[in-house]
């Protein structure tokens, strides 16, 4: 009983990595650049949220604010690119590497200074409780955030296989010039792609709420999702998700069964692991660059 | 013994044969080009000799040594040096730091010296530099000597590779596609440097070139690729007048023309 | 202007170019010496701190400036280079024998986790570097026996050949201290960059490919470029733990790694001097920006304000100045050299394209 309860909490945090990491891939995928800011992202779509949606700040009710979050984050997203994004692109890697750390640092202050780094907790409908069936402890939060999280990659995939802006997307992050060849206006499509990451962070960033208290430094366990990703292989966007959940149940277990102070190792040390023995996630193979 | 020699070489990617069962010559003093449309697998020949791939069977000898025991940069070593495509020069820093770094398989301090910067180490300085300067001379770069390669127009980038390839005193220089990208000048230029390569310097030079009328100037011998396999091979006249080279480039129809490879 | 008459192959060779390039360090290097006289022991800790902050910096330069490796896991090398320091002194080691072995610890132990990490590569090197960094706090606490875990351990005076140096007495004498290592470190930084080693550095920087046909070793050359960085960094992170009196896994923390890169890109990214003029950047901006709150009457320290301001100055230097503090003076040496023939578009970024690192 108490694996399936450390089954199910670990599955809805590996949920929240797992969409951290599908923002990374999106953004990596499209425009070759890694967002080292996507777990500020998802903090700050988790701030935006609850400034909307608390009472004590606008009391708007929430399915009425969600809209408007994904707007807000979204046209973030988009700006970002534009103003910041494009600038650097062609620069060397290091520069885009920075540039992202940079805003997630940028992020975590002005949230700091709107919001206050005090914990709080969102009202979220999916803040649902506790239920005991027998010896079973089940956060239905937990489970809420599984369904979502199926919910939303089920659009996700709905998104890429059937719509005209999906497909672009996806021809664009395959070959660039070829896409552009076709007419297919890449730039704005970039765009777009980072409008997506920070409408998927910013769901992220609500399950993340609605699991427990929220403060500026949420945004670190973007590390993990990084971990998430790279098991992942990078590329793959059904390999991001179940590189989360891998991540995510992983930890509790580890929390459960191995001495204090190694279980916080865990994660980073299957990180590492995976690159040194398959640099290129789990599934992936490999080939060398043409000359 | 001939210098180079490529025995019966093939080389696949997945299902596509890129080299197939590919076997040539190259004895010194030599000009040898060769030829073929695009995709035929001239680079691809190049980059088997560099090591960047690994043929599934067959050999390539140079000075009778296996070169396929050896890693990538343990073949400049032999006295093989190359130029690219698509230039790949170190673009960050200055032409004589480029052509310096062609030196590299003669530098002989240790780490420990160089950090310290023994008087070896300002003696082999100096010796590079004498060397290097010995090329930037012969190809007329003295004007770039301190430019950075990210500032450099496409034509003197192409000279500063071939510059590099110079540096590392080569018995073998690999030239891919030295003419491309380059005015009427600048491949007249070529065209003599190359002569003189083999002349004064006594290299042996393997070059790819799409350019028929460079390559039947400055070569004593050609081969002609196509999909990877050998097509002709002779001198530049034979190979231009042979049906198949003429099918290749122009189509069947093209033969019973009796037309010509320009 | 000024014109280079070159009549010998050492006039490039040599550490400085001319008489007046020569007489300006040489008048720096005065300054610096005379610093202790001019200045109260405050700002000569300041100083000190500068300095601690430069070696550190010139150990990530050598590889991410020089060699084009992204490290974002520094401050484990700091924390190996403090922690073995400390160890070595508390088991009566001399000092200078103990400071210079964390160095070369370092320096293998940095190398030897280069040789499986240098497989990959840009992105992927970061965020295992990443890794690296945020295990290194994990590790120091489970090696609580050694490294007294989140207690910390307090740095032991330093004793030279018999006179004690301590942090708080004597501000003076560490500093000079500190001077020594730096010029020492700078000197063989740049021994390097005119050698051999150091031109394959910058060739599998700029062109991995055609650094092995011209006889390169890419693997070790950057796992020797990863030890040296490891080395220098290592020196750094000892004295900067001697310097702070006392430590724990929070003063290695992965944000010191990231302090670090964003100091050397601010500074200027592949130049010696951007290593130090991030340096100046990193140690004043804390005591800038409490004037400039103070000025707005607010008292309190704002969290965060001191990472998000650098944030900012970070994300307006890549846009606007990529080639950091440095770079920019460089162009404003440049058009009062020529002045008054300079034009804007001398300095005019060459479009460049995105060269992929995604294998087809």
């Amino acid at each position: 009983m108490e694996v399936l309860q450390l089954l199910i909490s670990g599955l809805a945090n590996g949920c929240v990595y797992g969409l951290i990491a599908l923002g990374f891939v999106l953004i990596y995928k499209a425009t070759e650049a890694v967002n080292f800011a996507q777990g500020d992202f998802m903090m700050l779509g988790a701030f935006v949220t609850l400034g909307l949606v608390n009472p004590e700040y606008a009391g708007i009710p929430f399915w009425l604010a969600l809209p408007l979050v994904f707007i807000i984050m979204g046209l973030l997203g988009y700006l970002l690119d534009i103003v910041v994004l494009r600038a650097v692109f062609g620069q060397s890697q290091v520069a885009v590497i920075i540039v992202t750390i940079a805003l997630g640092f940028v992020i975590r202050f002005a949230v700091g200074e709107i919001w206050g780094h005090e914990p709080q907790s969102l009202r979220s409908p999916l803040a649902l409780g506790d239920v005991r069936i027998g010896d079973l402890v089940l956060g239905l939060a937990d489970i809420a955030v599984i369904i979502v999280t199926l919910i939303m990659t089920l659009l996700l995939w709905q998104f890429f296989q059937h719509t005209k802006m999906g497909l672009a997307m996806q021809a664009a992050s395959q070959n660039q010039m070829a896409a552009y060849y076709m007419g297919i206006p890449v730039k704005r499509i970039q765009g777009m792609v980072w409008a997506l990451a920070g409408i998927v962070a910013a769901v992220a960033g609500i399950l993340y709420a609605s699991k427990g208290a929220l403060d500026p430094t949420a945004g670190f366990i973007g590390i993990k999702a990084f971990a998430a990703a790279v098991i992942g292989g990078f590329g793959s966007l059904p390999g991001a998700l179940l590189g989360g959940l891998i991540v995510g149940v992983i930890e509790p277990f580890a929390a459960r069964y191995l001495p204090p102070g190694w279980s916080q190792i865990a994660p980073y040390a299957l990180l590492i692991a995976v690159l040194l023995f398959r640099p290129h996630g789990l599934f992936a193979q490999v080939r060398a660059k043409k000359v | 013994m001939s210098l180079l020699e490529i025995d019966s070489v093939t080389l696949k990617f997945g299902g596509v044969t890129a080299v197939n069962n590919l076997s040539m010559r190259v004895e010194e003093g030599q000009v040898f080009a060769l030829v073929g449309p695009n995709g035929a697998g001239k680079s691809t020949v190049f980059n088997l000799i560099s090591r960047f791939y690994t043929p599934v069977n067959g050999s390539i000898t140079f000075d009778g040594k296996d070169v396929l025991k050896m890693a990538p940069h343990e073949v400049p070593n032999l006295g093989i040096a190359r130029t690219f495509q698509n230039i790949e020069l170190f673009h960050q820093a200055t032409v004589l730091q480029n052509l310096l770094v062609g030196r590299h398989r003669h530098r002989q301090t240790n780490m420990i010296a160089q950090m310290l910067h023994l008087p070896s180490v300002r003696a082999e300085e100096r010796a590079h530099r004498h060397a290097v300067e010995e090329v930037i001379d012969f190809l007329d770069l003295q004007p770039y000597r301190n430019s950075r390669i990210a500032g450099l127009p496409y034509g003197v980038r192409k000279v500063v590779e071939l510059g590099r390839a110079l540096a590392s005193k080569p018995r073998l220089l690999l030239l891919d596609e030295p003419a491309s990208g380059l005015s009427v000048e600048e491949t007249q230029n070529m065209r003599w440097w190359i002569d003189d390569i083999r002349r004064q310097m006594g290299i042996t030079v393997l070059m790819v070139e799409h350019d028929m009328g460079l390559v039947s100037k400055v070569c004593d011998r050609v081969l002609a690729l196509a999909d990877g396999a050998k097509l002709a091979e002779g001198t530049p006249a034979e190979v231009q007048s042979h049906p198949k080279v003429i099918e290749a480039y122009l189509g069947t129809n093209a033969v019973s023309k009796g037309g010509k490879v320009a | 202007m000024k014109f280079h008459f070159k009549t010998d192959y050492d006039q490039d060779i040599r550490l400085f170019p001319d008489w007046w390039n020569f007489t300006l360090y040489a008048a720096l290097l005065v300054l610096a010496l005379a610093l202790p006289l001019l200045i109260d022991p405050f700002f000569l800790g300041e100083a000190t701190n500068v300095l601690i902050w430069a070696i550190a910096g010139l150990g990530l330069m050598l590889l991410t400036g020089q060699t084009g490796q992204v490290s974002l896991g520094h401050s484990a090398f700091m924390a190996l280079g403090c922690y073995s320091c400390v160890l070595m002194m508390e088991a009566n080691v001399p000092f200078v024998l103990a400071f210079l072995l964390a160095g070369v610890i370092t320096g293998v132990v940095g190398a030897l986790i280069a040789i499986p990490a240098l497989k990959l590569h840009g992105v992927y090197l970061a965020i295992a570097t990443l890794a690296l960094a945020i295990l290194a706090d994990d590790i120091i606490v489970l090696l609580k026996e050694w490294t007294d875990g989140v207690n910390g351990k307090m740095s032991p005076p330093i004793d030279l050949f018999g006179y004690e140096i301590n942090r708080w007495n004597n501000p003076v004498e560490w500093y000079y201290l500190v001077l020594v290592v730096v010029l020492m470190v700078t000197l063989f930084y740049r021994n390097l960059l005119r050698a051999p080693l150091g031109r394959a550095f910058a060739a599998v920087r700029d062109s991995e490919i055609s650094a092995q046909a011209m006889g390169v070793n890419v693997a070790q050359t950057k796992t020797i470029a990863f030890g040296i960085s490891c080395a220098i960094t290592g020196l750094g992170g000892a004295l900067m733990g001697l310097f702070a009196g006392a430590f724990n896994n929070e003063t290695f923390n992965f944000l010191l790694s990231i302090q670090l890169l964003m100091m050397i890109v601010v500074g200027g990214l592949g130049f010696i001097h951007g290593a130090f003029l991030g340096a100046v950047v990193i140690a004043f901006l804390p005591q800038v920006l409490s004037m400039t709150t103070d000025l707005f009457g607010r008292g309190v320290a704002i969290p965060g304000l001191e990472s998000g301001v650098f944030g900012v100055i970070l994300i307006l230097f890549i846009l606007f100045e990529p080639m950091g503090l440095y770079g920019r003076w460089l162009k404003i040496r440049v058009f009062l050299e020529l002045f008054p023939f300079a034009r804007k578009d001398m300095f005019k970024r060459q479009k460049s394209y995105l060269k992929t690192e995604r294998l087809r």
